[in-house]
């Protein structure tokens, strides 16, 4: 049997795969319920590897190959794409976002009034990225736990890890070294008013600012990204950001009501790039920083790959040991 | 150059916000050979440890300048001065008070203030300030020992706007370091600021927001030397008509 620490992502999408390769798996989970302590509850949800890159490794885009067709298997996708503004006088930093990416096309006012109706003639110029999509985090969370125990997965919620376990996947939890925290701080907005279908991101060279459509009206907007450990609750600064930069996306967010904000730690390595590492004789599954949903996938699959080889000491390029 | 009887080799500092990830900042700084970098206390360290991301910074063994980045009133300026003393164990610190939203321009009155009130604390100051003459006169009265002129607004990458009023500068303090803070977009931005006898520069969204940031660090670095070596030795005056490079006396008779 395959024990792992924590529930969040990475221990479910790991558990998941390994039930599926034919082990026999146990989870535990220090919570009582799926996902209440998973900082994944407060991430966009977006699988957007080609935005991703404009500050992320090609690293990224490789290992979110194949992302969002897993994921359509166990929770609803949005496959609308991600359509990126910015304001008139903030152009240049469209112009430096697609020189830093690619997989995309210019649309100007009556691509994106085709695009977003309610977007027509508020942004003249904006990128369009055709193949990208986003799920909702806190459903596809538990779809994920679901399917795992559909796949004979055992997870033991409200229950503390014995000290050993095969497979830890506790994020911030863990004491691995070299892993710091990245503060993200995020709000949720109710706005009947708007209708919006994909995610929009705003170019903004102080205030960059994404939001992600739930349905019903529900927006999702974030997200900083503070070098910092502390857990308290948004900062007024952060939220009254953010709060303007959902205004100059449209000001029928004026109306909208906060129908919850939140603040999370991402566990992240000096390379944000999440790794499989051993260390004290267990495997760590850790350092997803900004991109749980999108690499959680790949790295489940690398984790079956290690787990399949262990005791025949074969040493796997991605493996690294601390 | 020395700054508060400490001898600098790479006239560079490099900001450490913004870079895709710590480890590019890390080879960012190796790459052009910085010795001291500034960070920013309230965004990176203020409550909660932080801690991870000064490790990294701590593992490149440059010198650290903690900042007062985001501070808008004297108060502020100097309580979060007495912060980052006891974090960052120096007395050294890059003293920002922020006056205006829009352009970031520095408050001179709260920081004139603030500086005095920190130098008489035992602080070491630099004080980021407009290129104004009788700024920098109140600001060394009031106990600094480097000026931190800007060359632009903070991440506009303009370059030097006003050149002249640098130059002026550095006629009127010939002893004090004058370090430009703020504005550099490229190389060559950097060069021309050494050029015209500046001690060193200051920079962040240059590297961090380039295509490649540890190459553009590299740059920078060569940069920054090119134009200083040129200040040392003397750059040619302009002139307003052509003069050939080769002698036109003496030619020998053809005929």
């Amino acid at each position: 049997m395959i024990t792992i620490a924590g529930a969040g992502l990475a221990g479910l999408s790991s558990a998941l795969e390994l039930a599926r390769a034919g082990h026999i798996v146990r989870v535990y989970e220090a919570s009582e319920n799926i996902g209440s302590d998973s900082v994944s509850r407060y991430a966009g949800g977006m699988l957007a590897p080609w935005c991703e890159r404009e500050s992320a490794d090609q690293t990224v885009v490789e290992l979110a190959n194949g992302a969002a067709d897993w994921w359509e298997q166990i929770t609803p996708v949005t496959r609308m794409g991600t359509l990126v503004v910015a304001p008139p006088r903030d152009q240049s930093e469209l112009v430096r976002f697609s020189k830093r990416t690619r997989n995309y096309e210019w649309v100007h006012a009556d691509e994106i009034a085709a695009l977003e109706p309610a977007l027509g003639n508020r942004f003249a110029n904006g990128l369009f990225f055709e193949t990208e999509a986003h799920l909702n985090p806190r459903t596809a969370l538990r779809d994920l736990a679901t399917e795992a125990t559909k796949a004979g997965v055992e997870i033991l919620c409200g229950t503390p890890a014995p000290k050993r376990v095969d497979l830890d996947c506790t994020g911030p939890a863990s004491d691995l070294p070299d892993l710091r925290m990245v503060r993200g701080e995020m709000a949720i907005l109710h706005c009947p008013d708007l209708n919006l279908t994909r995610t929009i991101r705003l170019l903004h060279p102080r205030i960059p600012l994404y939001l992600v459509p739930r349905g019903d009206g529900v927006y999702m907007i974030g997200a900083t990204m503070i070098e910092n450990s502390s857990a308290r609750p948004i900062s007024v600064r952060s939220l009254s950001e953010v709060l303007s930069a959902a205004f100059a996306i449209h000001p029928s967010f004026a109306e909208a009501t906060v129908i919850e904000t939140g603040s999370g730690l991402r566990p992240a390595f000096p390379d944000n790039l999440p790794r499989l590492v051993q260390s004290n004789g267990v495997a760590h599954l850790n350092g997803f920083y900004r991109h749980g949903f999108l690499l959680a996938p790949a790295m489940a699959a690398q984790v079956v790959h290690h787990f399949s080889k262990q005791g025949s000491h074969e040493n796997h390029r991605q493996f690294q040991t601390v | 150059m020395r700054i508060y009887e400490t001898d600098i080799a790479t006239p560079l500092l490099l900001g450490t916000a913004q870079y895709p990830s710590p480890k590019v900042l890390q080879n960012a700084i190796k790459a052009a050979g910085c010795e001291i970098v500034t960070v920013s206390l309230r965004r990176e360290t203020a409550q909660g440890t932080g801690a991870g991301f000064w490790d990294v910074i701590r593992q490149t063994g440059a010198k650290i300048l903690p900042n007062t980045a985001g501070c808008h009133t004297a108060r502020e300026a100097i309580t979060t001065a007495q912060m980052a003393r006891d974090i960052f164990e120096t007395d050294w610190i890059k003293l920002e008070v922020i006056g205006h939203a829009d352009n970031l321009q520095p408050d001179v009155f709260e920081l004139v203030h603030a500086a005095r009130v920190l130098s008489a604390d035992g602080f070491k100051v630099f004080p980021y300030m407009t290129d104004d003459l009788v700024v920098g006169e109140k600001l060394i009265e009031a106990g600094c020992k480097v000026l931190m002129p800007w060359g632009a607004p903070i991440g506009s990458g303009q370059g030097l706007r006003n050149p002249d009023a640098l130059r002026a500068m550095r006629a009127h303090f010939p002893d004090i370091p004058l370090i430009v803070d703020a504005g550099i977009g490229r190389p060559s931005d950097a060069a021309a600021a050494m050029e015209i006898g500046m001690d060193a520069v200051l920079l962040n969204t240059a590297v961090a927001k380039a295509g490649d940031p540890v190459q553009m660090a590299r740059a920078m670095a060569m940069a920054v030397r090119a134009g200083r070596t040129g200040y040392q030795a003397g750059p040619m005056e302009r002139r307003d008509v052509a003069v050939p490079s080769t002698p036109v006396l003496g030619l020998a008779e053809l005929v």
